[in-house]
């Protein structure tokens, strides 16, 4: 117990840590414009792929509509956004609209929920991929959203520098709500669920009313952290969070590691700051994330994966030399 | 005018320890049954258990024991008859709903959290009567600690009863398998039922686990004063505890009575050995 609280803490202090140098660099002019350019997407990323946690890690299902709740949040928010933009300065505003983006996207979370959540595994994966791509569509083809030519969101343009300080409070909020829900009764409720639905049952807890509960939080955040990536863009186009971007998000959360907070905050600086890095490689990225992920399966879950990686762990390397020295020493 | 009819008995044969003889008893089932397809799984099952009452469920393999206990949590929907819980109906209710009503159970095959602490599988259960909501949880209200540390000092006191402490922070799925047997007893105690169903408890213990675990059913019966209805196939077990037992075979009740009864019965001799050969 105390150990894990020790983890949480010290992830929270990383991530605070880190977002002050990164503010300083960037007021102080230190940071190439590449750079700065990738602050809010990789913050963003973290928000989605920590609230996708949440779905994946926490209540075990699988969940490949996390784009399509992004998208609902990033259309509401930016156009009540646009609609208040003469009235409010952008502290009131994007906060606002935040938690208006999100509130929707909870509600979508909800109404996908109700039915989708009857189901499980498999099937649940393909409900919540269908509906995904039912958000994007619906979206594409209304005049309110500007149609397939994408929102101008123009007028609500902020800068990185503008952006950053709202981006490190939705992270942090994120990541407190992740940890400290999982240390909570309804937290231990959700896991309960995950390990034995029938046991949850026969305890006396709700399963519907949980895992609907775990489906809106995840999609709260999701419609937040979209709105504010609405407000990065001059223009935002629903087509561009389809099912490539729920998988996308879905790959930083397995190879962070379900169910893990700092894993996912890692997997997604790395898979967002990654694609820029090796920009001349951009058409074989979707190919390496799906070697990538099967490595990590076969990694995670095969006896002899695990043997191997047990054996070639560097402490163990070197205890095995030490030990052959010794021996070769003894011989002589 | 139609004709006189005929009187036939229809009263159940039913029996209470006499400790419970005056009080309602806790439970009753009236020709309770189910049917899968044309299988009758269990037919006709009227069993009455008294508030106090350490009763067992017996009978050859397949003869529908665990469907009853999942009759009586809704696992599976009765087809047809009744089952009153403290006099109440419980027709409609939930598996959850059921719980909260009173009745609790284990498993026949262990189904615990095993990705959470012992303790963890404990406190879970009490989820319902821990008082805090979500909001407070995740940004940690004084309600927060009020409430896990009432939760905790509860877990405590029920891992006691087994003298299981220590295990307090290992993980559920490491236990060895008579602890895992133990805890599931734990967590459905934590639930505070009226009733207990334990789906064959000793399975897999030795026989001085058995013993301890007799005398820590007895002992649970006592500090709760609630009632045990039990699966189990040690006979020894089921003989020195169980005060009324029922005795199940192809679905269909074939004796009901004190251990002493049942183990002179012949029908319950033929079910379970078979008839002797006519010389």
């Amino acid at each position: 117990m105390k150990k894990k609280k020790n983890l949480n803490f010290l992830t929270l202090i990383l991530v605070i840590a880190a977002y002050a140098v990164v503010a300083f660099l960037l007021y102080s002019g230190g940071l190439k414009r590449q750079i700065s350019n990738m602050l809010i997407p990789i913050s963003v990323y973290i928000v989605l792929a920590v609230s996708l946690n949440l779905v994946v890690g926490l209540l075990g299902e699988l969940s490949l509509g996390h784009a399509g709740f992004m998208s609902v949040g990033i259309f509401s928010g930016c156009l009540v956004s646009i609609a208040l933009e003469p009235y409010l300065p952008m502290v009131a505003r994007l906060p606002l609209c935040m938690i208006i983006g999100g509130l929707v996207a909870a509600f979508f979370g909800f109404l996908v929920g109700l039915p989708a959540l009857r189901l499980k595994g498999d099937y649940l994966a393909i409900v919540t991929l269908a509906c995904g791509e039912i958000i994007k569509n619906v979206i594409t083809n209304l005049k309110l959203t500007g149609g397939a030519l994408g929102l101008n969101t123009g007028s609500i343009y902020s800068a990185p520098k503008q952006l950053l300080p709202y981006a490190i409070v939705l992270v942090l909020l994120t990541t407190i709500v992740m940890m400290n829900l999982k240390n909570s009764k309804q937290g231990r409720a959700i896991m309960a669920i995950r390990d034995n639905r029938i046991a949850a049952e026969s305890i006396g807890l709700n399963v519907t009313r949980f895992k609907l509960v775990v489906f809106m939080i995840a999609a709260f955040f999701a419609g937040a952290a979209g709105t504010l990536y609405g407000h990065f863009f001059a223009n935002v186009k629903a087509a561009s969070f389809d099912y490539n971007m729920s998988i996308e998000i879905l790959v930083i959360v397995v190879l962070g590691g379900m169910g893990s907070v700092p894993g996912s905050i890692i997997a997604a600086i790395i898979l967002v700051a990654l694609p820029e890095a090796m920009r001349s490689f951009a058409d074989y990225r979707m190919l390496l994330y799906a070697i990538v992920l099967i490595l990590v399966m076969l990694a995670r879950n095969s006896a002899g994966m695990k043997n191997l990686l047990e054996r070639i762990k560097p402490t163990k390397l070197i205890n095995r030399l030490a030990k052959k020295q010794v021996q070769e020493k003894e011989g002589a | 005018m139609a004709e006189r009819s005929k009187l036939v008995e229809v009263t159940r044969k039913a029996y209470l320890p006499e400790r419970d003889a005056d009080k309602s008893p806790v439970l009753e089932t009236v020709n309770l049954g189910i049917t899968f397809g044309g299988l009758k799984a269990v037919d006709d099952f009227n069993v009455t258990i008294g508030r106090t009452e350490i009763a067992g469920l017996i009978g050859p393999n397949g003869a529908g024991k665990t469907t009853i206990f999942n009759l009586l949590t809704k696992v599976y929907q009765p087809t047809h008859g009744t089952i009153l819980l403290e006099g109440k109906d419980i027709h409609g209710l939930s598996t959850a709903q059921i719980n909260h009503a009173g009745i609790a159970r284990t498993f026949q095959n262990i189904r615990l959290f095993s990705n959470l602490t012992v303790e963890e599988n404990i406190t879970v259960a009490m989820e319902p009567r821990i008082k805090y909501n979500m909001f407070s949880g995740i940004f940690r209200l004084p309600s927060y600690w009020k409430g896990e540390k009432i939760a905790h000092e509860r877990a405590m006191e029920l891992l006691s009863i087994f003298h299981m402490e220590d295990f307090a922070s290992a993980k559920a799925g490491s236990l060895p398998y008579g602890a895992q047997r133990r805890l599931e007893i734990l967590r459905a105690l934590a639930t505070n039922p009226c009733l207990l169903l334990l789906d064959e408890p000793a399975a897999g213990m030795n026989p001085s686990e058995t013993a301890e675990l007799m005398e820590n059913i007895r002992a649970i019966r006592d500090t709760f004063q609630i009632a045990v209805l039990l699966i189990e196939h040690d006979m020894n077990l089921v003989m020195n505890i169980c005060e009324g037992i029922v005795v199940l075979n192809f679905g269909r009740v074939i004796a009901k009575g004190s251990p002493d009864d049942i183990q002179n019965n012949p029908e319950v001799i033929e079910a379970y050995l078979g008839k002797k050969k006519e010389a």
